[in-house]
Protein backbone atom coordinates (compact mmCIF):
# COMPACT_ATOMS: atom_id res chain seq x y z
CA UNK A 1 0.00 0.00 0.00
CA UNK A 2 1.67 3.20 -1.15
CA UNK A 3 -0.46 5.88 0.37
CA UNK A 4 -2.67 5.39 3.95
CA UNK A 5 -4.57 7.90 5.27
CA UNK A 6 -6.61 7.07 7.99
CA UNK A 7 -9.09 8.90 9.72
CA UNK A 8 -7.66 12.49 8.42
CA UNK A 9 -9.17 15.72 10.61
CA UNK A 10 -7.97 18.90 10.04
CA UNK A 11 -9.87 22.12 11.91
CA UNK A 12 -8.71 25.13 11.14
CA UNK A 13 -10.00 27.84 14.15
CA UNK A 14 -13.63 26.59 14.22
CA UNK A 15 -14.07 25.20 10.94
CA UNK A 16 -13.16 21.80 9.95
CA UNK A 17 -11.64 21.55 6.91
CA UNK A 18 -10.97 17.74 6.99
CA UNK A 19 -13.32 15.11 8.59
CA UNK A 20 -12.53 11.55 8.95
CA UNK A 21 -11.42 11.05 5.47
CA UNK A 22 -9.39 7.60 5.44
CA UNK A 23 -8.43 5.95 1.80
CA UNK A 24 -5.48 4.08 0.43
CA UNK A 25 -3.81 4.77 -2.99
CA UNK A 26 -2.23 1.23 -4.55
CA UNK A 27 1.01 1.34 -6.74
CA UNK A 28 0.23 1.21 -10.37
CA UNK A 29 -2.81 3.35 -9.48
CA UNK A 30 -4.07 6.87 -10.61
CA UNK A 31 -6.14 7.72 -7.73
CA UNK A 32 -8.77 10.76 -8.84
CA UNK A 33 -9.20 13.32 -5.77
CA UNK A 34 -12.43 14.56 -6.67
CA UNK A 35 -14.53 17.08 -4.73
CA UNK A 36 -16.05 21.25 -5.19
CA UNK A 37 -13.81 23.63 -4.77
CA UNK A 38 -13.29 24.32 -0.36
CA UNK A 39 -14.26 20.73 -0.08
CA UNK A 40 -10.62 20.17 1.68
CA UNK A 41 -8.59 18.23 -1.23
CA UNK A 42 -5.86 20.09 -1.13
CA UNK A 43 -5.56 20.49 2.32
CA UNK A 44 -6.04 16.51 2.79
CA UNK A 45 -3.07 17.03 0.08
CA UNK A 46 -0.92 19.29 2.19
CA UNK A 47 -1.06 16.62 5.02
CA UNK A 48 -0.01 13.52 2.94
CA UNK A 49 3.01 15.45 1.83
CA UNK A 50 3.68 16.71 5.43
CA UNK A 51 3.50 20.62 4.76
CA UNK A 52 0.87 21.28 7.34
CA UNK A 53 -0.11 18.18 10.27
CA UNK A 54 -2.86 16.92 10.56
CA UNK A 55 -4.98 17.39 13.77
CA UNK A 56 -6.31 14.11 14.26
CA UNK A 57 -5.63 10.95 12.22
CA UNK A 58 -2.10 9.83 10.39
CA UNK A 59 -1.28 9.55 6.44
CA UNK A 60 1.48 6.90 5.65
CA UNK A 61 3.44 7.03 2.17
CA UNK A 62 5.06 4.18 1.83
CA UNK A 63 4.90 2.32 5.49
CA UNK A 64 6.51 5.58 6.50
CA UNK A 65 4.08 8.00 8.89
CA UNK A 66 4.22 11.54 7.73
CA UNK A 67 4.16 13.32 11.30
CA UNK A 68 6.73 10.58 12.61
CA UNK A 69 8.93 9.91 9.84
CA UNK A 70 8.90 13.15 7.58
CA UNK A 71 12.50 12.52 5.75
CA UNK A 72 11.80 9.25 4.63
CA UNK A 73 8.17 9.99 3.77
CA UNK A 74 8.96 13.36 1.81
CA UNK A 75 12.07 11.56 -0.14
CA UNK A 76 9.20 8.73 -1.48
CA UNK A 77 6.86 12.13 -2.60
CA UNK A 78 6.54 13.80 -5.53
CA UNK A 79 4.94 16.88 -4.94
CA UNK A 80 3.14 19.60 -7.55
CA UNK A 81 1.28 22.03 -4.94
CA UNK A 82 -2.02 24.28 -6.06
CA UNK A 83 -0.89 27.26 -8.59
CA UNK A 84 2.84 25.76 -8.70
CA UNK A 85 5.13 27.84 -7.20
CA UNK A 86 8.21 28.08 -9.33
CA UNK A 87 11.17 30.33 -8.58
CA UNK A 88 10.78 32.81 -11.50
CA UNK A 89 14.76 34.44 -12.24
CA UNK A 90 15.95 30.72 -12.30
CA UNK A 91 16.40 28.91 -15.19
CA UNK A 92 14.98 25.90 -16.07
CA UNK A 93 18.15 23.17 -15.84
CA UNK A 94 19.53 25.27 -13.46
CA UNK A 95 16.04 25.08 -10.66
CA UNK A 96 15.92 21.62 -11.79
CA UNK A 97 19.52 21.06 -11.17
CA UNK A 98 18.84 22.33 -7.55
CA UNK A 99 16.10 20.05 -6.94
CA UNK A 100 18.35 17.49 -7.98
CA UNK A 101 20.98 18.56 -5.23
CA UNK A 102 18.29 19.03 -2.74
CA UNK A 103 17.26 15.34 -3.04
CA UNK A 104 20.86 14.39 -3.36
CA UNK A 105 19.70 12.27 -6.97
CA UNK A 106 22.71 10.24 -8.04
CA UNK A 107 24.18 11.64 -11.45
CA UNK A 108 22.08 14.45 -11.93
CA UNK A 109 23.07 15.92 -14.61
CA UNK A 110 21.43 12.57 -16.71
CA UNK A 111 18.57 12.90 -14.53
CA UNK A 112 17.90 16.13 -15.15
CA UNK A 113 18.25 15.85 -18.74
CA UNK A 114 16.02 12.92 -18.94
CA UNK A 115 13.64 14.53 -17.38
CA UNK A 116 13.56 17.80 -20.02
CA UNK A 117 13.35 15.47 -22.56
CA UNK A 118 10.47 13.59 -20.84
CA UNK A 119 8.60 16.84 -20.26
CA UNK A 120 8.87 18.41 -23.49
CA UNK A 121 10.82 21.18 -22.51
CA UNK A 122 13.85 20.20 -24.37
CA UNK A 123 13.34 23.46 -26.63
CA UNK A 124 13.16 25.74 -23.58
CA UNK A 125 15.63 24.25 -21.33
CA UNK A 126 17.85 27.41 -21.38
CA UNK A 127 15.01 29.95 -20.61
CA UNK A 128 13.80 31.60 -17.44
CA UNK A 129 10.92 29.82 -15.46
CA UNK A 130 9.58 33.28 -15.48
CA UNK A 131 9.63 33.92 -19.72
CA UNK A 132 7.77 30.08 -19.64
CA UNK A 133 4.14 30.06 -20.63
CA UNK A 134 1.70 28.26 -18.28
CA UNK A 135 2.10 25.04 -20.12
CA UNK A 136 5.77 25.24 -20.16
CA UNK A 137 5.41 26.11 -16.23
CA UNK A 138 3.56 23.36 -15.44
CA UNK A 139 5.65 20.85 -16.78
CA UNK A 140 8.95 22.20 -14.98
CA UNK A 141 6.29 21.58 -11.92
CA UNK A 142 6.16 18.21 -12.88
CA UNK A 143 9.50 17.64 -13.68
CA UNK A 144 10.59 18.98 -10.64
CA UNK A 145 7.78 16.53 -9.17
CA UNK A 146 9.36 13.15 -10.87
CA UNK A 147 13.03 14.09 -10.90
CA UNK A 148 13.81 12.08 -7.76
CA UNK A 149 12.26 9.30 -8.89
CA UNK A 150 9.58 9.39 -6.13
CA UNK A 151 7.28 6.42 -5.54
CA UNK A 152 4.18 8.67 -5.43
CA UNK A 153 3.15 11.58 -6.82
CA UNK A 154 1.14 14.06 -5.41
CA UNK A 155 -0.34 16.34 -8.08
CA UNK A 156 -2.58 19.24 -7.09
CA UNK A 157 -4.86 20.16 -9.83
CA UNK A 158 -1.92 19.68 -12.76
CA UNK A 159 -4.27 20.35 -15.77
CA UNK A 160 -5.53 23.70 -14.41
CA UNK A 161 -4.94 27.07 -16.63
CA UNK A 162 -3.67 24.91 -19.98
CA UNK A 163 -5.00 24.45 -22.99
CA UNK A 164 -6.77 22.00 -24.57
CA UNK A 165 -3.90 20.41 -26.28
CA UNK A 166 -1.54 20.61 -23.16
CA UNK A 167 -4.40 18.96 -20.79
CA UNK A 168 -3.85 15.99 -23.40
CA UNK A 169 -0.73 15.81 -23.24
CA UNK A 170 -0.38 16.05 -19.76
CA UNK A 171 -2.95 13.51 -18.98
CA UNK A 172 -1.18 11.16 -21.02
CA UNK A 173 2.30 11.52 -18.70
CA UNK A 174 -0.21 11.13 -15.94
CA UNK A 175 -1.40 7.96 -16.95
CA UNK A 176 1.96 7.03 -18.39
CA UNK A 177 3.58 7.71 -14.62
CA UNK A 178 0.27 5.85 -13.16
CA UNK A 179 1.49 2.68 -14.87
CA UNK A 180 4.88 2.23 -12.64
CA UNK A 181 3.78 4.54 -9.89
CA UNK A 182 1.20 5.77 -7.24
CA UNK A 183 -0.03 8.96 -8.59
CA UNK A 184 -2.70 11.09 -6.44
CA UNK A 185 -4.52 13.68 -8.48
CA UNK A 186 -6.61 16.09 -7.52
CA UNK A 187 -9.34 17.65 -9.64
CA UNK A 188 -12.30 19.45 -10.36
CA UNK A 189 -12.77 18.39 -14.15
CA UNK A 190 -14.79 15.08 -14.34
CA UNK A 191 -14.13 14.12 -17.96
CA UNK A 192 -10.15 14.09 -16.77
CA UNK A 193 -10.95 11.36 -13.67
CA UNK A 194 -12.74 9.55 -16.09
CA UNK A 195 -9.93 9.94 -18.36
CA UNK A 196 -7.17 9.16 -16.15
CA UNK A 197 -7.94 7.87 -12.64
CA UNK A 198 -8.50 4.07 -12.24
CA UNK A 199 -10.25 4.72 -9.03
CA UNK A 200 -11.86 8.24 -7.64
CA UNK A 201 -12.41 9.39 -3.89
CA UNK A 202 -14.78 12.28 -3.91
CA UNK A 203 -14.97 14.47 -0.61
CA UNK A 204 -17.63 16.81 0.12
CA UNK A 205 -17.38 19.55 2.94
CA UNK A 206 -13.94 17.51 4.36
CA UNK A 207 -16.21 14.18 4.35
CA UNK A 208 -15.78 11.13 2.22
CA UNK A 209 -18.51 10.61 0.26
CA UNK A 210 -17.28 7.60 -1.98
CA UNK A 211 -14.19 6.11 -2.72
CA UNK A 212 -14.62 3.06 -5.23
CA UNK A 213 -13.08 2.73 -9.42
CA UNK A 214 -14.97 4.66 -11.81
CA UNK A 215 -16.81 1.19 -13.27
CA UNK A 216 -17.89 0.71 -9.51
CA UNK A 217 -19.07 4.53 -9.62
CA UNK A 218 -21.11 4.59 -12.75
CA UNK A 219 -22.53 0.85 -11.57
CA UNK A 220 -23.27 2.48 -8.21
CA UNK A 221 -25.80 4.84 -10.23
CA UNK A 222 -26.63 2.50 -12.54
CA UNK A 223 -28.59 0.36 -10.07
CA UNK A 224 -31.75 2.31 -10.67
CA UNK A 225 -32.85 3.05 -14.82
CA UNK A 226 -33.80 6.73 -14.40
CA UNK A 227 -36.45 8.36 -16.86
CA UNK A 228 -36.98 12.42 -17.49
CA UNK A 229 -40.47 12.75 -17.99
CA UNK A 230 -42.44 16.60 -18.72
CA UNK A 231 -45.83 16.83 -19.32
CA UNK A 232 -48.18 20.35 -20.39
CA UNK A 233 -50.12 20.19 -17.54
CA UNK A 234 -49.89 18.87 -13.95
CA UNK A 235 -50.18 15.31 -12.81
CA UNK A 236 -50.81 13.84 -9.68
CA UNK A 237 -48.05 12.24 -8.70
CA UNK A 238 -50.10 9.18 -7.45
CA UNK A 239 -51.13 8.48 -11.04
CA UNK A 240 -47.31 8.36 -12.30
CA UNK A 241 -46.97 5.88 -9.63
CA UNK A 242 -49.24 3.33 -11.28
CA UNK A 243 -46.73 3.12 -14.24
CA UNK A 244 -45.40 -0.25 -14.23
CA UNK A 245 -41.88 -1.01 -12.49
CA UNK A 246 -42.10 2.89 -10.96
CA UNK A 247 -40.44 2.65 -7.87
CA UNK A 248 -40.05 6.60 -6.59
CA UNK A 249 -41.44 9.61 -8.63
CA UNK A 250 -39.45 13.03 -7.91
CA UNK A 251 -40.74 15.98 -8.92
CA UNK A 252 -38.37 18.31 -10.87
CA UNK A 253 -40.86 21.29 -11.41
CA UNK A 254 -42.47 22.67 -14.92
CA UNK A 255 -44.33 19.50 -14.57
CA UNK A 256 -41.43 17.84 -15.16
CA UNK A 257 -41.12 14.60 -13.54
CA UNK A 258 -37.82 11.81 -12.46
CA UNK A 259 -39.50 8.33 -12.72
CA UNK A 260 -36.49 6.05 -10.87
CA UNK A 261 -37.66 2.09 -12.15
CA UNK A 262 -36.07 -0.99 -11.37
CA UNK A 263 -32.91 -1.60 -12.81
CA UNK A 264 -32.95 -3.18 -16.32
CA UNK A 265 -36.24 -1.60 -17.06
CA UNK A 266 -36.96 1.05 -19.55
CA UNK A 267 -40.33 2.35 -18.37
CA UNK A 268 -39.70 5.23 -21.52
CA UNK A 269 -42.51 2.99 -23.23
CA UNK A 270 -44.83 2.62 -20.05
CA UNK A 271 -44.43 6.50 -19.69
CA UNK A 272 -45.43 6.79 -23.32
CA UNK A 273 -48.58 4.42 -22.83
CA UNK A 274 -49.14 6.06 -19.54
CA UNK A 275 -49.52 9.61 -21.28
CA UNK A 276 -51.77 8.00 -24.06
CA UNK A 277 -54.06 6.33 -21.71
CA UNK A 278 -54.45 9.33 -19.70
CA UNK A 279 -54.21 11.71 -22.68
CA UNK A 280 -51.45 13.92 -21.04
CA UNK A 281 -49.54 15.78 -23.31
CA UNK A 282 -46.01 14.52 -23.10
CA UNK A 283 -43.52 17.40 -23.85
CA UNK A 284 -39.85 15.70 -23.15
CA UNK A 285 -38.89 11.79 -22.22
CA UNK A 286 -35.33 10.71 -21.97
CA UNK A 287 -33.52 8.55 -20.21
CA UNK A 288 -30.53 9.87 -17.84
CA UNK A 289 -27.17 8.66 -19.06
CA UNK A 290 -25.46 8.16 -15.80
CA UNK A 291 -21.83 9.71 -15.81
CA UNK A 292 -18.78 10.51 -13.41
CA UNK A 293 -20.48 13.98 -13.86
CA UNK A 294 -24.16 13.18 -12.48
CA UNK A 295 -22.28 10.94 -9.41
CA UNK A 296 -20.40 13.84 -8.34
CA UNK A 297 -23.63 15.79 -8.72
CA UNK A 298 -25.65 13.68 -6.63
CA UNK A 299 -22.96 12.81 -4.29
CA UNK A 300 -21.81 16.45 -3.31
CA UNK A 301 -25.30 18.68 -3.71
CA UNK A 302 -26.72 16.86 -0.30
CA UNK A 303 -25.33 18.31 2.31
CA UNK A 304 -23.97 15.51 4.40
CA UNK A 305 -24.35 15.27 8.33
CA UNK A 306 -21.60 16.75 10.25
CA UNK A 307 -19.63 14.32 12.12
CA UNK A 308 -19.71 14.63 16.19
CA UNK A 309 -17.11 17.06 17.05
CA UNK B 1 21.94 22.92 3.31
CA UNK B 2 24.66 23.08 0.51
CA UNK B 3 22.47 23.39 -2.29
CA UNK B 4 20.34 25.72 -0.60
CA UNK B 5 23.36 28.30 -0.13
CA UNK B 6 24.31 27.88 -3.47
CA UNK B 7 21.22 28.86 -5.12
CA UNK B 8 20.92 31.50 -3.21
CA UNK B 9 24.86 32.52 -3.93
CA UNK B 10 23.68 32.90 -7.55
CA UNK B 11 20.35 34.17 -7.20
CA UNK B 12 22.36 37.07 -5.39
CA UNK B 13 24.64 37.08 -8.76
CA UNK B 14 21.97 36.46 -11.03
CA UNK B 15 20.51 39.56 -10.21
CA UNK B 16 21.47 42.82 -9.57
CA UNK B 17 21.19 42.64 -5.51
CA UNK B 18 24.73 41.02 -5.51
CA UNK B 19 26.61 43.82 -7.41
CA UNK B 20 24.73 46.21 -5.71
CA UNK B 21 25.46 45.50 -2.11
CA UNK B 22 29.15 45.34 -2.67
CA UNK B 23 29.13 48.16 -5.11
CA UNK B 24 27.24 50.39 -2.45
CA UNK B 25 29.61 48.91 0.59
CA UNK B 26 32.78 49.87 -1.30
CA UNK B 27 31.66 53.38 -2.61
CA UNK B 28 30.60 54.23 0.47
CA UNK B 29 33.69 53.21 2.31
CA UNK B 30 35.97 54.99 -0.34
CA UNK B 31 34.09 58.14 -0.16
CA UNK B 32 34.05 58.01 3.82
CA UNK B 33 38.02 56.55 3.62
CA UNK B 34 39.49 58.70 1.13
CA UNK B 35 37.37 61.58 0.05
CA UNK B 36 34.77 63.27 2.54
CA UNK B 37 37.46 65.58 4.15
CA UNK B 38 36.19 65.34 7.67
CA UNK B 39 36.70 61.33 7.60
CA UNK B 40 39.63 60.92 5.49
CA UNK B 41 42.73 59.16 6.36
CA UNK B 42 44.89 61.11 4.58
CA UNK B 43 43.93 64.53 5.66
CA UNK B 44 43.53 62.50 9.41
CA UNK B 45 47.34 62.20 9.56
CA UNK B 46 46.94 58.57 11.93
CA UNK B 47 47.50 55.10 10.12
CA UNK B 48 44.62 53.47 11.14
CA UNK B 49 41.28 51.56 9.99
CA UNK B 50 38.99 53.06 13.17
CA UNK B 51 37.15 55.30 10.36
CA UNK B 52 36.39 52.11 8.88
CA UNK B 53 35.12 50.29 11.55
CA UNK B 54 33.22 52.61 12.87
CA UNK B 55 31.09 53.49 9.29
CA UNK B 56 30.82 49.93 8.32
CA UNK B 57 28.32 48.89 10.97
CA UNK B 58 26.14 51.83 10.24
CA UNK B 59 26.37 50.68 6.31
CA UNK B 60 25.36 47.42 7.40
CA UNK B 61 23.04 48.19 9.53
CA UNK B 62 20.49 49.40 6.02
CA UNK B 63 22.50 46.88 3.61
CA UNK B 64 21.91 43.96 5.42
CA UNK B 65 18.53 44.04 5.56
CA UNK B 66 18.25 44.56 2.42
CA UNK B 67 19.99 41.39 1.12
CA UNK B 68 18.27 39.71 3.84
CA UNK B 69 14.57 40.76 3.10
CA UNK B 70 13.53 38.68 0.49
CA UNK B 71 15.01 35.08 1.85
CA UNK B 72 12.41 33.96 3.24
CA UNK B 73 9.71 36.65 2.58
CA UNK B 74 9.75 36.17 -1.36
CA UNK B 75 9.28 32.12 -0.66
CA UNK B 76 5.92 32.26 1.30
CA UNK B 77 4.72 35.18 -0.89
CA UNK B 78 5.30 33.10 -4.08
CA UNK B 79 4.38 29.74 -2.09
CA UNK B 80 7.83 28.30 -3.16
CA UNK B 81 8.34 27.83 0.55
CA UNK B 82 6.16 25.10 0.27
CA UNK B 83 7.61 22.41 -1.88
CA UNK B 84 10.66 23.80 0.06
CA UNK B 85 9.87 22.59 2.92
CA UNK B 86 7.78 19.15 2.01
CA UNK B 87 11.56 18.03 0.09
CA UNK B 88 13.40 15.86 2.95
CA UNK B 89 15.47 18.60 4.33
CA UNK B 90 14.76 19.87 7.44
CA UNK B 91 13.82 23.54 8.58
CA UNK B 92 17.16 24.01 10.69
CA UNK B 93 19.29 23.28 7.48
CA UNK B 94 16.75 26.00 4.81
CA UNK B 95 17.72 28.68 7.50
CA UNK B 96 21.44 28.03 7.79
CA UNK B 97 21.84 27.81 4.06
CA UNK B 98 20.38 31.09 3.52
CA UNK B 99 21.75 32.42 6.55
CA UNK B 100 25.60 31.61 5.02
CA UNK B 101 24.59 32.77 1.69
CA UNK B 102 24.15 36.22 2.90
CA UNK B 103 26.89 35.96 4.98
CA UNK B 104 29.08 35.12 2.13
CA UNK B 105 27.75 37.90 0.44
CA UNK B 106 28.71 40.11 2.89
CA UNK B 107 31.98 38.56 3.80
CA UNK B 108 32.56 39.35 -0.41
CA UNK B 109 31.77 42.94 0.19
CA UNK B 110 35.01 42.81 3.32
CA UNK B 111 37.44 41.86 1.09
CA UNK B 112 38.20 44.29 -0.72
CA UNK B 113 38.06 46.14 1.82
CA UNK B 114 41.95 45.00 2.66
CA UNK B 115 43.21 46.65 0.16
CA UNK B 116 42.49 49.52 2.63
CA UNK B 117 44.82 47.66 5.01
CA UNK B 118 47.44 48.06 2.63
CA UNK B 119 47.39 51.77 1.28
CA UNK B 120 47.22 52.70 5.46
CA UNK B 121 50.23 50.18 6.01
CA UNK B 122 52.45 51.86 3.07
CA UNK B 123 51.63 55.33 4.01
CA UNK B 124 52.40 54.85 6.83
CA UNK B 125 55.66 56.51 8.56
CA UNK B 126 58.05 54.25 9.13
CA UNK B 127 56.25 51.94 6.51
CA UNK B 128 53.85 49.65 8.20
CA UNK B 129 53.13 51.49 11.46
CA UNK B 130 50.08 50.55 11.94
CA UNK B 131 47.98 48.03 14.66
CA UNK B 132 47.45 45.10 12.83
CA UNK B 133 46.53 43.22 15.81
CA UNK B 134 43.99 45.43 16.49
CA UNK B 135 42.74 45.25 12.66
CA UNK B 136 42.23 41.50 12.39
CA UNK B 137 40.27 41.92 16.01
CA UNK B 138 37.99 44.73 14.18
CA UNK B 139 37.30 42.12 11.25
CA UNK B 140 36.57 39.62 13.42
CA UNK B 141 34.35 41.73 15.14
CA UNK B 142 32.74 42.96 12.01
CA UNK B 143 32.44 39.52 10.75
CA UNK B 144 30.62 38.60 13.69
CA UNK B 145 28.38 42.07 13.58
CA UNK B 146 27.59 40.83 10.22
CA UNK B 147 26.51 37.76 11.07
CA UNK B 148 24.14 38.85 14.04
CA UNK B 149 22.90 41.52 11.85
CA UNK B 150 22.25 38.68 9.09
CA UNK B 151 20.53 36.25 11.23
CA UNK B 152 18.38 39.20 12.27
CA UNK B 153 17.61 40.04 9.18
CA UNK B 154 16.55 36.53 8.18
CA UNK B 155 14.20 35.96 11.31
CA UNK B 156 12.42 39.19 9.84
CA UNK B 157 12.25 37.58 6.65
CA UNK B 158 10.07 34.70 7.82
CA UNK B 159 7.75 36.70 9.80
CA UNK B 160 6.36 38.15 6.67
CA UNK B 161 5.70 37.82 3.12
CA UNK B 162 6.12 41.43 2.45
CA UNK B 163 9.59 42.31 1.74
CA UNK B 164 9.33 46.02 2.63
CA UNK B 165 7.66 45.14 6.21
CA UNK B 166 10.67 42.47 6.39
CA UNK B 167 12.94 45.10 5.71
CA UNK B 168 11.88 47.95 8.17
CA UNK B 169 11.42 45.24 10.63
CA UNK B 170 15.06 44.01 10.11
CA UNK B 171 16.29 47.12 10.35
CA UNK B 172 14.82 48.18 13.25
CA UNK B 173 15.77 44.98 15.02
CA UNK B 174 19.25 45.43 14.04
CA UNK B 175 19.49 49.02 15.46
CA UNK B 176 17.88 47.53 18.72
CA UNK B 177 20.43 45.27 19.26
CA UNK B 178 23.37 46.72 18.05
CA UNK B 179 23.34 50.59 19.85
CA UNK B 180 19.55 50.53 21.59
CA UNK B 181 21.38 48.74 24.82
CA UNK B 182 24.05 50.92 25.06
CA UNK B 183 21.47 54.19 24.55
CA UNK B 184 19.11 52.64 27.13
CA UNK B 185 21.65 52.18 29.48
CA UNK B 186 22.20 55.51 30.46
CA UNK B 187 18.94 56.17 31.46
CA UNK B 188 18.67 57.25 35.27
CA UNK B 189 17.03 54.16 36.45
CA UNK B 190 20.39 52.28 35.35
CA UNK B 191 23.20 54.50 35.10
CA UNK B 192 25.85 53.94 38.19
CA UNK B 193 23.50 50.46 38.63
CA UNK B 194 23.04 47.83 36.37
CA UNK B 195 24.32 50.18 33.14
CA UNK B 196 27.40 47.32 32.74
CA UNK B 197 24.83 44.54 32.56
CA UNK B 198 22.34 46.54 29.93
CA UNK B 199 24.77 47.33 28.11
CA UNK B 200 26.07 43.88 27.35
CA UNK B 201 22.93 42.58 25.74
CA UNK B 202 23.89 45.31 22.85
CA UNK B 203 26.27 44.35 20.09
CA UNK B 204 27.94 47.57 20.43
CA UNK B 205 30.11 46.40 23.68
CA UNK B 206 31.53 43.69 22.45
CA UNK B 207 31.76 44.58 19.27
CA UNK B 208 33.77 47.84 20.54
CA UNK B 209 35.86 45.00 23.18
CA UNK B 210 36.89 42.41 20.18
CA UNK B 211 37.53 45.97 18.06
CA UNK B 212 40.40 46.57 20.71
CA UNK B 213 42.19 43.68 19.37
CA UNK B 214 41.17 41.32 22.11
CA UNK B 215 39.72 38.10 21.48
CA UNK B 216 37.82 37.58 24.31
CA UNK B 217 35.81 34.40 24.86
CA UNK B 218 32.59 36.13 26.31
CA UNK B 219 32.56 38.15 23.06
CA UNK B 220 32.68 35.32 21.04
CA UNK B 221 30.09 33.69 23.09
CA UNK B 222 27.45 36.62 22.77
CA UNK B 223 28.05 36.97 19.09
CA UNK B 224 27.59 33.10 18.39
CA UNK B 225 24.73 33.04 21.11
CA UNK B 226 23.04 35.91 18.87
CA UNK B 227 23.11 34.25 15.85
CA UNK B 228 21.54 30.89 16.80
CA UNK B 229 18.94 32.45 18.71
CA UNK B 230 17.89 34.07 15.69
CA UNK B 231 18.58 31.14 13.48
CA UNK B 232 16.37 29.29 15.72
CA UNK B 233 13.86 31.69 15.91
CA UNK B 234 13.72 31.62 12.50
CA UNK B 235 13.11 28.13 12.35
CA UNK B 236 10.76 28.11 14.60
CA UNK B 237 8.35 30.90 12.55
CA UNK B 238 9.16 28.40 9.66
CA UNK B 239 7.42 25.92 11.21
CA UNK B 240 4.50 28.25 12.74
CA UNK B 241 2.34 26.39 9.67
CA UNK B 242 2.17 23.18 11.85
CA UNK B 243 0.76 24.94 15.30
Amino acid sequence: MSVVVNGLVKIYGEQIAVNKVSFEAQKKEVLGFLGPNGAGKTTTMKIITGFIPPSEGEALVCGYNVSTQPMDARASIGYLPEHNPLYKEMYVREYLEFTAGVHKVSSPQKRVSDMIERTGLTSHRHKQIGQLSKGYRQRVGLAQAMLHNPDVLILDEPTSGLDPNQIIEIRQLIKDLGKEKTVILSTHILSEVEAVCDRAVIINKGVLVANASIEQLKDQFNGQSIVTAGFKSSINPQLLNTIPNVQQVKPLGDNRWQIIAAPDHDVRADVFQFAVHHQFVLLELHKEVQSVESVFQQLTRQNPVPAEK
Amino acid sequence: MIPILKKEINSFFSSLIGYMVIGVFLILMGLVLFVFPDTSLLSGGYATLDTLFGTAPMIFLFLIPAVTMRTLAEEQSSGTIELLVTRPISDWQIVVGKFLASFLLVVFALIPTFTYYLTVYFLGAPQGNLDSGGIIGSYIGLLFLAGAFVAIGIFASSLTNNQIVSFVLATFLCFFVYLAFDFLSSLPIFYGKTDDIIQSFGIEYHYSSISRGVLDSRDLIYFISVIILFLAATTLSLGRRKW
